[in-house]
């Protein structure tokens, strides 16, 4: 069982949504699964887990089809940990939209637009440099790995949201247009998810 | 930017890389995401260089560490061919390249996720709200009472949840009776 929380395109209904769903994550059901209220959270029988890195390498080990993890090569495996661990740690947690009304309630409309630039194009920029001598048609090489699997929805999301300039890292660029090309990418994606607006 | 690498403490009976090749630590002394992964290289019983990284004269800008780390943060590991940055990324690699004294228990699989799960709060959660750099632009922007709220505001938050995480688990330690890799930074230091 996966909890998760699709992004809202259409703004007439969103906000009401936004609100909607910003309340299931504060009843105590929800509280009891993650004491943080964030999703995702993965339920696998007795097993509970919440945060996405985690949730990534516990699939990877329970379910070892089709690995998220390079296996024969430990620096291409590194840096499919690398790459997700700078997104998971340098980037979301800054973007993400709780710590953007906080910043925008404080300082700001502008100083949050400002925020948010800064730290998606120096967490772009590194991951650019990091990623660009073993890049080929996805992130670390030619299959889709961990990297990939947490790079796709951020590109997604932030170019979505925040109008980020994509053409600044010529890399990651060309790396989206196959992602763009992936059934799976697509599948899930937030617009067919059950809880999507319509 | 070499540290002193006749420090007694390094000087460690203990399991060793290969005859060929030597672990490097790129490191700040007062990073908690360094001291993690000191803590792991020392519970695994493993010899290692430490290099010396001055976080507070820039020398993460130079152009050798970024070339280790196009980020400008430390740790970095450097195994031979192999280089790691990001203290999550360079626990399990040694996680999986030298399993001795493991960090993740092998048999419990909830207890197993419940440690990647604190690492990851702590990782992503709490260490980049509360970094050097980041408060350093707070305070230039909007003041030091916004840095001092700002920080209290975002670790208490971390820790709330790690609390109620792990109350139903832990033990003599974080997740059992075993010190495992949900590691618990100094957060103190940081503060100075």
């Amino acid at each position: 069982m996966l909890f998760s929380y699709p992004q809202k395109k259409k703004k007439v209904k969103k906000k009401i949504l936004y609100v909607m769903s910003f309340l299931i994550y504060w009843f105590p059901e929800f509280e009891e699964l993650n004491p943080l209220h964030f999703v995702p959270v993965l339920v696998d029988g007795d097993v509970v887990v919440s945060d996405s890195y985690a949730i990534l390498l516990y699939l990877e080990e329970k379910y070892p089809q089709r690995a998220l993890l390079p296996a024969a090569d430990p620096q291409q495996r590194a840096l499919n940990l690398q790459a997700a661990s700078i997104i998971s740690s340098s980037m979301q947690p800054l973007h993400m939209l709780s710590l953007l009304k906080y910043i925008e309630d404080k300082f700001g409309p502008d100083e949050r637009l400002l925020w948010v630039q800064t730290h998606i194009e120096k967490g772009f920029l590194a991951l650019e440099k990091l990623l660009i001598d073993f890049a080929a048609k996805y992130a670390t090489g030619e299959d889709v790995y961990m990297a990939d699997v947490f790079l796709a929805p951020q590109i997604a999301v932030v170019t979505m949201r925040f109008n980020i300039d994509m053409s600044k890292f010529p890399t990651l660029l060309r790396i989206y247009e196959s992602y763009k090309g992936l059934p799976e990418f697509l599948a899930s994606s937030p617009e067919r998810q059950p809880d999507a607006a319509r």
